[in-house]
C-alpha cells in the first residue's frame, strides 16, 4: 500500500506545527522521519491517524484521496500507530485492550475475548513477542506493553504502521529486538513509518530519511549519510556532537550516599540500598531505562521523600530528615526531570522564575516586600549570559521553546554557590544547538570543581557528560564503571546485570549466547545475585 | 551493534510490606470493648430474634440467646481474633480476609444480642428489621447503580441527591394527575433524565468543573421542588391536595419465594421497583463486565484517549451513560411516592443521595459490590429506629448516627483501598 500526503498543513492558531508537507511512503518501506523535539512530526502523524484534522492538503493511499474525521477511519483504512505514550488501559488485560474498539462479540453484545486471544497468540508467535493475553497490562514491562501495541494495529490488518518514538523507552538491547521486528514486519509487507530523533537508529533500520525542521520538509537522506550530514540537516546548520571536555581531575569525595532505599507508600523498593560517592570537580552519570529509580534517587536527596532509609553525606553533613530549605541551603542545586512542573512556574515571568528559590534572600527582597528593580536587572544578565531567546526577560515562562526554558532552570540552579550540582534529564526535549550550550556549562560546573550528577535515559548523553557512569536497574545499583565503557556493557547492565555479570558475558564466546531468546525485560525472571536484604 | 545476550534480570524490587497497624489497634480496642461490656456488664436476660411470620412456608423457631453467656463467647473470640490479627500483620505484613470478617460479624452479632438482650422487650423480629431496610436500601441501590454508570465512564456524579428528588417529586405529580403509578415511574425516569442532561451538558461539553456542577444541580433542584411543592401540590380541591395523592405502586408477592421466611418478604414481596432494582443490579453488573459495552465504557472512564484513538466516540459514550444514570436516579426517587410514602413533601431524599456516593466507593464502583453496601447501610439505619423505640441501652441520637459514622470510615478507605476508574471527573478535550 502507497501512502502520500501532499502539502499537509495543520495550524493551531498562528502556530503553524505543518506547512505544506509533502511526503511519499512506498509499499513496504521503513521509512523515517527524522526532526527535533518539536518539529511536527508528532502533529504529522496524528493528522495521518485522524486524531487531528488538516487545515489543508490531502491524504492519498494508492494514489486515491482519503479523508479521516476520526482514528477508526484511519484504522478502517490500514494505518495503525504505536503512540510515544502508550494508549493502553493499565487494568485491562492484554486481550481486553487488544478487542477494545474491534471486538468480536457473541449474541447482544457479549464479549467474546477467547477470538481475540487466539489472534494475539497467532501474532505472537509469529513475531516471537511472548506476549501473555492474559496479563494486566500495568503488570508487564514497558519493552512488551510496546509489542501489545503493535499487535492491536496488526489484528486490525494495518498496512502502514506509523512508530512514533518508540524507542524512548527501551533499553539499547530492547530497541535491537524492536529493530528486527520492524525488519520482519517489513519483510511481510507492512510498510512503517518511523519517527525518531536518534539518529543511529534512524540509520540502522530506514529505507529512506525525511528530514524535518520547523513543521517543514527540509529534504531526504540516504541511510548512508553521516551522523554529522544528518544532525545539521535536522538542525538547520553545522553542529559539533562530540563535546570537547577535558578528562575530570577529581578532588576529595564530598558528595556520599550510603545504603540509600527509598519506599513509596505501597512499602515498593523504588531504590534499593544504593551506595556510592561522588568527588569535586567530576561528573557522575546514572544511566538507565525510564522509572528504575533514578527520579526518587534524585528527589530523595533533595528531601522530596518520605520513606527514606539509609544516609546522605554533604560536605560531612546529613541531608537525610532535612527539608527540600534546608537541603538547599546546603548548596545543593537541582533541575528537576520535569522542567514543565516542577522547574518552572509557567505563568510566572522569566524574571520571576529565575529567583524561585531566592528571592527571600538580599538584595532580591527588603523586609519582605520583592524588590523588582534587582530581580529585573539581574534577570537581564542571566537571560544574556545563558543566551535565553526571549523578547523580555518580563515574558511568561511557558512562551519559551523547551530549550530556553531548561536555560532558565539551569541559570537559576547555577547562579548560587553550589556544593552539589543534580540534573534530571537535562536535555529531555531540547533542540539540538542548545544541547550543546547545556553541556557546556554543566562541564563548567563540573570544572569549578562541584561534584555533579546527572540524571539520563539517553545512553549518548551519559556517555558524553560521564566522568563514571552508574547504573540503576529496578532501583538497584548494577555497578559503576568508568566514563568510556562500551554501549553493549551499558546495555546489559540497564537490563539487570551486574557490572561484572555484564562484563563475563561480553567475554564469553559468541557461539555461547542463546540469541535474544529470552525476553528482555521479564523481570520476575530469576535472582541470580543474593541481595543483602530479607 | 546487536548484541544478543541471555539476559537474565537479577531481580525486580522486592515489594516490602509497609506494615498498616490500623486494623490491629482497632480490633483490639474492639475486643477491649468487647469484653468489658458485652461479658462483664452483659445483661441477664435473654435476646429473641423472631425469625418466621404467620403465613411462612415453613416455620422457624424464635431463636433465644442468652445475653450474658453470650456475650462471653463473643468477647473470648474477639480476643483470639485480634491476637490473631496482631501476629499475622507482624508476621507476614498483612491480615487474612477471613481474620477481618469474622471479627467484623462476631462483633457486630454481639452488640445486636447486648442491646436487644438489655432493652425491654428482649425481642426483635428479623422481618421487621430486613423489609424495614429496604425502605432506604432501594433509593440508594437506584442512586449509587446511577453513581456507576456515570463514573465508571468518567463522569463525576455529585447530583445523585437531586435526581432522586426530581424523580421523587416528578413521580408524585404525574401519579396524582393521572392516577395511574406508571405514568408516574415513567415521569421520573424523564426528570432523572433532564438533570442528568443538565450535568452531562456542562460538565461534558462546556468542561466546567463536574463537582460544582452537581452541587449546583442539587441546590437547583431542592429550590425547585421546593417551590413547586408550595405552588402545586398545596393547591386545594374540595379540601383534598389532588396534585399530591399519587396513586401507589401495588406490591406484587412472588408465589412461594415470598414465603421463605425472612427472605421471602425482604426480596419477594416488592414492589416492581424493588424486582427493578434486583434486575438491573445483575444487569449492570453484566453489561459492565461481560460485554462490549462495558468493556468501551470502562475503557472511556479509565484511558479516554485510548479509547479515543481506537475509534470510540468518548465525549458521547460519556453522555449517554449519564443520562442512563439520571434515568435510573429518577426511578429510584419514584420510590419515595410510589411504594414508601403516599405524598411527596420537602427535600424528602434527606441526603440519601450522597450516602449513594459512599455506597458506590464502599462498594468500589461496582454493582454489586454497590447493591450490598446500600443493603448494610439500610440495615444499619432501619436497625437504629427499631432500638430506639425498643427503649435501648443506648441513647437513640447516638444510634442515629452511626449510619453516617460508618460513611466516613467507609470512603476514608478504613476498609480496604478502594480505587476510582483512573478518569473520573476528567473532561476529555480532544487534540
Amino acid at each position: 500500500m502507497k501512502l502520500e500526503l501532499k502539502g499537509i498543513t495543520k495550524s493551531f492558531g498562528a502556530l503553524v506545527a505543518n506547512d505544506h508537507i509533502d511526503l511519499v511512503v512506498a509499499s513496504g518501506e521503513i521509512h523515517s522521519l527524522l526532526g527535533e523535539n518539536g518539529a511536527g512530526k508528532s502533529t504529522l502523524m496524528n493528522v495521518l491517524y485522524g486524531l487531528y484534522e488538516p487545515t489543508a492538503g490531502e491524504i492519498l493511499i494508492d494514489d486515491k484521496p482519503v479523508k479521516f474525521s476520526g482514528p477508526a477511519d484511519a484504522m478502517a483504512a490500514g494505518i495503525g500507530m504505536v503512540h510515544q505514550h502508550f494508549m493502553l488501559v493499565p487494568v485491562f488485560t492484554v486481550a481486553e485492550n487488544v478487542a477494545l474498539g474491534g471486538e468480536s462479540t457473541g449474541f447482544a453484545g457479549i464479549l467474546d475475548l477467547e477470538d481475540t486471544r487466539r489472534k494475539i497468540r497467532e501474532i505472537s508467535a509469529r513475531f516471537g513477542f511472548h506476549v501473555d493475553p492474559d496479563a494486566l497490562v500495568e503488570e508487564i514491562p514497558v519493552g512488551v506493553q510496546q509489542r501489545v501495541e503493535i499487535i492491536k494495529a496488526l489484528v486490525r490488518n494495518a498496512k502502514i504502521l506509523i512508530l512514533d518514538e518508540p524507542s524512548a523507552v527501551l533499553t539499547p538491547q530492547e530497541t535491537d529486538e524492536l529493530m528486527d521486528i520492524m525488519a520482519q514486519l517489513k519483510a511481510g509487507g507492512t510498510s512503517i513509518v518511523f519517527i525518531s530523533h536518534k539518529l543511529r537508529e534512524v540509520k540502522a533500520v530506514s529505507d529512506t530519511i525525511t528530514v524535518i525542521r520547523r513543521g517543514k520538509v527540509v529534504g531526504s537522506a540516504d541511510p548512508d549519510a553521516s551522523t554529522t550530514e544528518l544532525a545539521s540537516m535536522m538542525v538547520g546548520r553545522s553542529v559539533s556532537l562530540t563535546l570537547e571536555k577535558a578528562d575530570a581531575q577529581p578532588g576529595e569525595e564530598t558528595f556520599k550516599v550510603t545504603g540509600l532505599t527509598v519506599m513509596n507508600d505501597a512499602g515498593q523498593r523504588l531504590v534499593d540500598d544504593v551506595t556510592f560517592a561522588v568527588a569535586d570537580g567530576e561528573i557522575l552519570a546514572v544511566a538507565g531505562v525510564q522509572g528504575n529509580g533514578q527520579t526518587e534517587l534524585t528527589e530523595a536527596v533533595l528531601g522530596l521523600h518520605k520513606h527514606v532509609q539509609g544516609s546522605i553525606m554533604l560536605d560531612g553533613k546529613e541531608l537525610v530528615g532535612r527539608s527540600v530549605r534546608q537541603v538547599l541551603d546546603a548548596g545543593v542545586g537541582f533541575v528537576p526531570e520535569d522542567r514543565q512542573d516542577d522547574g518552572l512556574v509557567g505563568e510566572f515571568s522569566i524574571a520571576e522564575n529565575l529567583v524561585l528559590d531566592l528571592y527571600t534572600k538580599e538584595p532580591y527582597s527588603r523586609f519582605g516586600a520583592m524588590n523588582r528593580a534587582v530581580i529585573a536587572k539581574s534577570a537581564q544578565e542571566k537571560v544574556a549570559e545563558f543566551d535565553v531567546r526571549a523578547q523580555s526577560a518580563q515574558d511568561a515562562a511557558d512562551t519559551l521553546s523547551g530549550g530556553n526554558q531548561q536555560k532558565v532552570v539551569l541559570a537559576r540552579e547555577l547562579a548560587r554557590p553550589l556544593k552539589l550540582f543534580i540534573a534530571s534529564q537535562p536535555t529531555r526535549g531540547v533542540d539540538v544547538g542548545s544541547i550543546e550550550f547545556l553541556h557546556k556549562r554543566i562541564v563548567a560546573e563540573r570544572d569549578a570543581g562541584t561534584p555533579v550528577i546527572i540524571v539520563s535515559t539517553e545512553l549518548d548523553e551519559v556517555l558524553e557528560l560521564g566522568d563514571r557512569i552508574a547504573v540503576l536497574f529496578a532501583g538497584r545499583l548494577m555497578g559503576i564503571v568508568p566514563g568510556k565503557s562500551s554501549r553493549e556493557l551499558l546495555g546489559l547492565m540497564m537490563a539487570g546485570l551486574t557490572a561484572e555479570e555484564a562484563q563475563a558475558q561480553l567475554d564469553a564466546p559468541v557461539g555461547d549466547s542463546t540469541a535474544g531468546d529470552a525476553p528482555a525485560g521479564d523481570s520476575t525472571a530469576g535472582n541470580t545475585e543474593g541481595g543483602a536484604h530479607e | 551493534m546487536s548484541v544478543t545476550a541471555n539476559i537474565t534480570p537479577s531481580r525486580a524490587a522486592d515489594r516490602v510490606a509497609v506494615r498498616s497497624w490500623k486494623l490491629p489497634v482497632l480490633f483490639g480496642v474492639l475486643a477491649l470493648f468487647a469484653v468489658i461490656v458485652f461479658a462483664v456488664l452483659g445483661p441477664d436476660g435473654d435476646a429473641t430474634f423472631r425469625i418466621s411470620q404467620e403465613g411462612d412456608a415453613w416455620q422457624v423457631p424464635d431463636l433465644a440467646v442468652p445475653a450474658k453467656v453470650f456475650g462471653v463467647v463473643v468477647a473470648a473470640l474477639c480476643v483470639l481474633l485480634a491476637v490473631r490479627a496482631y501476629r499475622q500483620m507482624k508476621n507476614e505484613g498483612r491480615i487474612d480476609k477471613w481474620v477481618a470478617m469474622t471479627f467484623t460479624a462476631a462483633f457486630v452479632i454481639g452488640l445486636l444480642v447486648w442491646i436487644i438482650g438489655g432493652t425491654k422487650t428482649q425481642n426483635i423480629t428479623l422481618v421487621g428489621l430486613f423489609t424495614g431496610a429496604m425502605l432506604i436500601t432501594t433509593p440508594l441501590v437506584f442512586g449509587s447503580l446511577s453513581g456507576v454508570l456515570c463514573e465508571r465512564s468518567g463522569v463525576v456524579n455529585i447530583a445523585i441527591e437531586g435526581q432522586l428528588l426530581a424523580g421523587a417529586f416528578t413521580a408524585s405529580l404525574v401519579s396524582s394527575i393521572t392516577h395511574n403509578a406508571y405514568a408516574g415511574l415513567f415521569a421520573a425516569a424523564v426528570a432523572g433524565v433532564l438533570v442528568s442532561f443538565l450535568l452531562a451538558a456542562f460538565s461534558i461539553k462546556y468542561v466546567v468543573n463536574q463537582i460544582i456542577v452537581g452541587v449546583v444541580l442539587n441546590v437547583l433542584v431542592s429550590g425547585l421542588t421546593g417551590f413547586l411543592f408550595e405552588k402545586i401540590m398545596k393547591i386545594k380541591v374540595d379540601g383534598a391536595t389532588i396534585y399530591n395523592q399519587p396513586a401507589q405502586l401495588p406490591e406484587v408477592p412472588i408465589p412461594f419465594l415470598s414465603q421463605i421466611p425472612v427472605i421471602g418478604p425482604t426480596l419477594f414481596r416488592q414492589s416492581i421497583i424493588g424486582y427493578l432494582m434486583l434486575v438491573l443490579v445483575a444487569a449492570v453488573w453484566f453489561g459492565l463486565f461481560r460485554t462490549r459495552w462495558g468493556l468501551r465504557i470502562r475503557a472511556v472512564g479509565e484511558h479516554p484517549k485510548a479509547a479515543d484513538t481506537v475509534g470510540i466516540n468518548v465525549n458521547r459514550t460519556r453522555f449517554l451513560n449519564v443520562l442512563a444514570g439520571g434515568a435510573v436516579a429518577g426511578v429510584g426517587g419514584a420510590y419515595f411516592t410510589l411504594v414508601a410514602v403516599s405524598s411527596f413533601s420537602k427535600d424528602m431524599t434527606g441526603g440519601l443521595g450522597f450516602i449513594a456516593l459512599a455506597a458506590l466507593i464502599f462498594g468500589r464502583w461496582n454493582p454489586i459490590g454497590a447493591a450490598l453496601a446500600a443493603l448494610l447501610f439500610g440495615v444499619a439505619g432501619n436497625l437504629q429506629s427499631i432500638l430506639s423505640l425498643a427503649g435501648t441501652p443506648i441513647d437513640g441520637q447516638f444510634l442515629a448516627m452511626l449510619p453516617y459514622a460508618l460513611t466516613i470510615l467507609a470512603v476514608s478507605g478504613f476498609v480496604g483501598k478502594s480505587r476510582a476508574p483512573a478518569a473520573d471527573g476528567e473532561p476529555y478535550i480532544k487534540g
